[in-house]
């Protein structure tokens, strides 16, 4: 079979590795965590032994050096947990939190932020949006504010993935009020320092085993070195972030709804309906050959765009449009499969409603759809 | 404005620096031969046809599937495929489906079924632009459905005789060969096919044209024979096999064309949309629009990266009968809905015969239609599911 150029045999190999390990001891807990709106920490340091939480980190921070192949197939077979939540926690761990570190870190940084993630003993967080602002970076208000070689830190953060377990969270911050896009900066803030506080876990539609916090800092002092990358260069920083997050978040939703595809269609050969399997009749054989073209196309467009940043691209735009597409499509294609399950589709448990409760985020989180739009008109000259 | 990165870079596993310098030399002839004239041939209802294929022809439009024996620069599909996707941009759906008959079809049946003798008959002055090809299949009450055909071809003497109707024939009344579908074994039914190739103006043949909603420029016909002598094209009772075969190249054809054309479309009415101003402003600033076409733009990447993936496997040899039905009717559709939309923000001029989108959205149409209807692609998505 030809690979998509993204992948070698070896991407492969890393396919079965995660899946054996997803399949034996993960996905069995699916439904309990989804209950319990948790999973255990035993997981992170699971992962982190595995070396899966540093696929693309370099070895020298105990990352495996792979490449951005490595981190879609990660994405992929996470999906087959059966629990959004778990796989969106380990990419806010491996793929979202951490990059700005090895990015914009100094070695310091990385030897006390990055590698102990890597290793799944440190959790990280993100910290970008607030109860006042989302993709409106520009309206973010916690503030830092220099004191001597500390900063002093105060505000809020929303809807933060992992924010009640974490061991430190890369913010974001207001550092020169008047500066505007210019005004902010990044910090690696210690969760167990005076005024830093978990003011409640939120309640969610879907995603149910990610623990998601609302964070407040209250006068939080942390040192000079908690600077991360330039002063003023947070705005910047943090776009660069959304890209990866984008694409991970794309790969890992749009490999859960293949699943889903996958056991529907063995539902709809079983399931029988005025005398028939329900997939004999023709509306639904079209039905899902909608949604294998849709999750197809979704999915080529998802490698196409990794591999232009494998090769060096910084491509917003296609990341943009990837985005928006694997949102929408995803979507339709987990909506039909719950309706293709009738009633059984409709109960609490069942399989299919967790997966579309889970698939609705995409068209949210990391950028709405709108937001995307918007990036991409840019981007055209719109 | 709404090309991607997907188009070029990186070369996704297809395209190499040579197949870039191929695109700009056909892009070269596309605007300088091709492009400037769709206007006037759309209002005539023609080409001038033998002058067009000769000079396609002599910068080698058609001989990137063939190798250098046949007078081709080949065997290179990819090769093959950037001619498809540049031709679209042609701005004349007819002439870029003329075009596109004779290299994908009618030229192709003959190189992938032919003798060596037939071969040189036909092929090599089709790489040339000297003879022009065509295939024809569907019946007046045959399409996809195959099986129903009814033209019938028997022995006569040392030779074969042909006899039916075939219609919606692209090429049929200018080509000098038609690749004929014929039932050589009625009982049989979808394994009773045979394909021929049939001469212009052999006995018994004679072809009309059609006039159609769009494709205007293209020569559209219905054929018909009446004791027509033709020479059978392989073997004898393998004309379905051939087809759906050929079918595959046919399909990824009209997907790469589909997503090229939607593309050129889209950039033609974000021109317009920023000079035309409303209430105070051009109409490209209006919110709903910015995001309207942001949408058309992200399905033709989407529709771009799932025909890419097709060709790729078609490239490998593998079977990619599932993926060029998605690439075909996804690219279709996608064009299709550019056309509307690009139409639609046209306004009231957009009605108008003068502009050049109306000849865009007409000939967009065909697309979920010609090569097996979207419904059809569906079938054929959802069988190889094992429905």
């Amino acid at each position: 079979v030809v690979l998509h150029p993204l992948f070698t045999e070896e991407h492969e190999e890393l396919r079965l590795a995660i899946r054996s390990l997803v399949e034996s001891e993960l996905t069995p807990h699916a439904v309990d965590w989804e209950r319990e709106g948790y999973f255990p920490d035993w997981v992170f340091k699971r992962m982190g032994d595995l070396g899966y939480l540093g696929l693309r980190y370099p070895p020298e921070y105990g990352g495996q050096g792979g490449d951005w192949g490595h981190a879609i197939v990660m994405a992929e077979e996470m999906a087959r947990v059966g629990s959004g939540g778990v796989g969106m926690a380990i990419a806010v761990q491996a793929e979202m939190a951490t990059p700005p570190i090895l990015r914009f870190g100094t070695e310091d940084q990385k030897r006390r932020y990055l590698a102990p993630a890597i290793r799944g003993e440190k959790i990280a967080c993100l910290g970008i949006t607030e109860p006042g602002a989302g993709s409106d970076v520009a309206s973010i208000q916690t503030s830092a504010v220099r004191d001597g070689d500390e900063w002093v830190i105060n505000g809020s953060k929303m809807f933060i993935t992992n924010g009640k377990r974490a061991d430190y969270c890369v913010l974001v911050a207001r550092t020169d009020k008047p500066a505007g896009y210019e005004g902010f900066s990044l910090f690696i803030v210690d969760t167990d320092l005076p005024g830093f506080s978990v003011s409640r876990t939120l309640e969610k539609l879907g995603m149910h085993s990610s623990d998601t916090a609302e964070l407040t800092l209250d006068g939080v002092r942390v040192p000079g070195a908690a600077l991360l990358g330039e002063e003023g260069k947070g705005f910047e920083h943090i776009m660069w972030e959304l890209q990866g997050e984008r694409l991970v978040g794309a790969a890992g939703s749009v490999a859960g709804a293949t699943l889903a595809f996958e056991k529907t269609l063995e539902y709809a050969k079983e399931r029988r309906a005025f005398g028939r399997p329900i997939w004999k009749f023709q509306a639904l054989r079209h039905r899902f050959a909608e949604m294998a073209t849709d999750l197809e196309a979704a999915r080529q467009m998802t490698y196409d765009v990794a591999l232009a940043w494998e090769r060096g691209e910084y491509p917003v735009k296609e990341i943009s449009m990837l985005k928006l597409y694997a949102g929408l499509a995803v979507n339709r294609v987990i909506d039909a499969c719950l309706q293709i399950h009738g009633g059984a589709g409709y109960t609490a448990d069942a399989w299919v409603a967790r997966a579309w409760r889970d698939a609705r985020l995409l068209r949210i989180g990391a950028g709405t759809d709108e937001v995307m739009r918007e990036v991409v008109a840019k981007a055209m000259g719109l | 404005v709404s090309a991607t990165r997907f188009a070029t870079l990186p070369k996704l596993g297809l395209f190499t620096e040579e197949h870039e310098a191929l695109r700009a030399g056909v892009r070269q002839f596309v605007e300088g031969v091709l492009a400037p004239h769709a206007e006037e041939w759309e209002r005539d209802g023609g080409f001038p046809v033998r002058d067009v294929f000769r000079q396609a022809g002599r910068v080698g439009l058609f001989g990137a599937k063939y190798e250098e024996a046949y007078g081709g620069t080949g065997p290179d599909l990819v090769a093959d495929a950037i001619v498809t996707e540049e031709v679209a941009r042609c701005g004349s759906a007819g002439v870029a489906a003329a075009l596109g008959a004779h290299k994908d079809l009618g030229s192709y049946y003959v190189h992938r079924w032919g003798t060596e003798q037939q071969m040189g008959k036909w092929l090599t002055p089709s790489v040339s632009g000297e003879a022009i090809g065509a295939v024809a299949i569907t019946e007046p009450d045959a399409g996809s459905d195959v099986a129903s055909i009814s033209t019938r071809a028997e022995r006569r003497g040392g030779g074969w005789e042909l006899r039916g109707t075939k219609t919606f024939i692209t090429n049929g009344p200018i080509a000098d060969y038609v690749v004929v579908a014929a039932s050589t074994d009625p009982e049989a039914g979808a394994h009773g096919l045979s394909l021929f190739v049939v001469e212009a103006g052999a006995p018994g043949f004679e072809a009309r044209r059609i006039e159609t909603l769009g494709w205007r420029t293209s020569h559209t016909g219905e054929l018909s024979f009446d004791g027509t002598p033709v020479e059978l094209l392989g073997r004898e009772g393998e004309g379905f096999a051939q087809i759906m075969t050929c079918f595959e190249w046919e399909r990824v054809s009209m997907a790469l064309a589909a997503v090229s054309a939607a593309e050129r479309t889209l950039d033609q009415a974000i021109a317009y949309a920023r000079e035309r101003e409303a209430f105070g402003r051009p109409v490209a600033r209006f919110q709903v629009w910015r995001h309207r076409f942001a949408d058309l733009a992200t399905d033709i990447a989407a529709a771009r990266s799932l025909t890419y993936h097709s060709l790729r496997k078609i490239v490998a040899g593998e079977n990619a009968g599932r993926e060029v039905s998605m690439a075909k009717a996804m690219s279709a559709e996608v064009d299709w809905r550019v056309a509307d939309e690009a139409l639609q923000v046209h306004g009231g001029y957009g009605y108008m015969m003068e502009y050049p989108v109306q000849r865009a959205w007409r000939d967009a149409r065909l697309g979920p239609i010609g090569g097996g209807t979207t419904e059809i692609m569906k079938e054929l998505i959802g069988r190889s599911y094992g429905f």
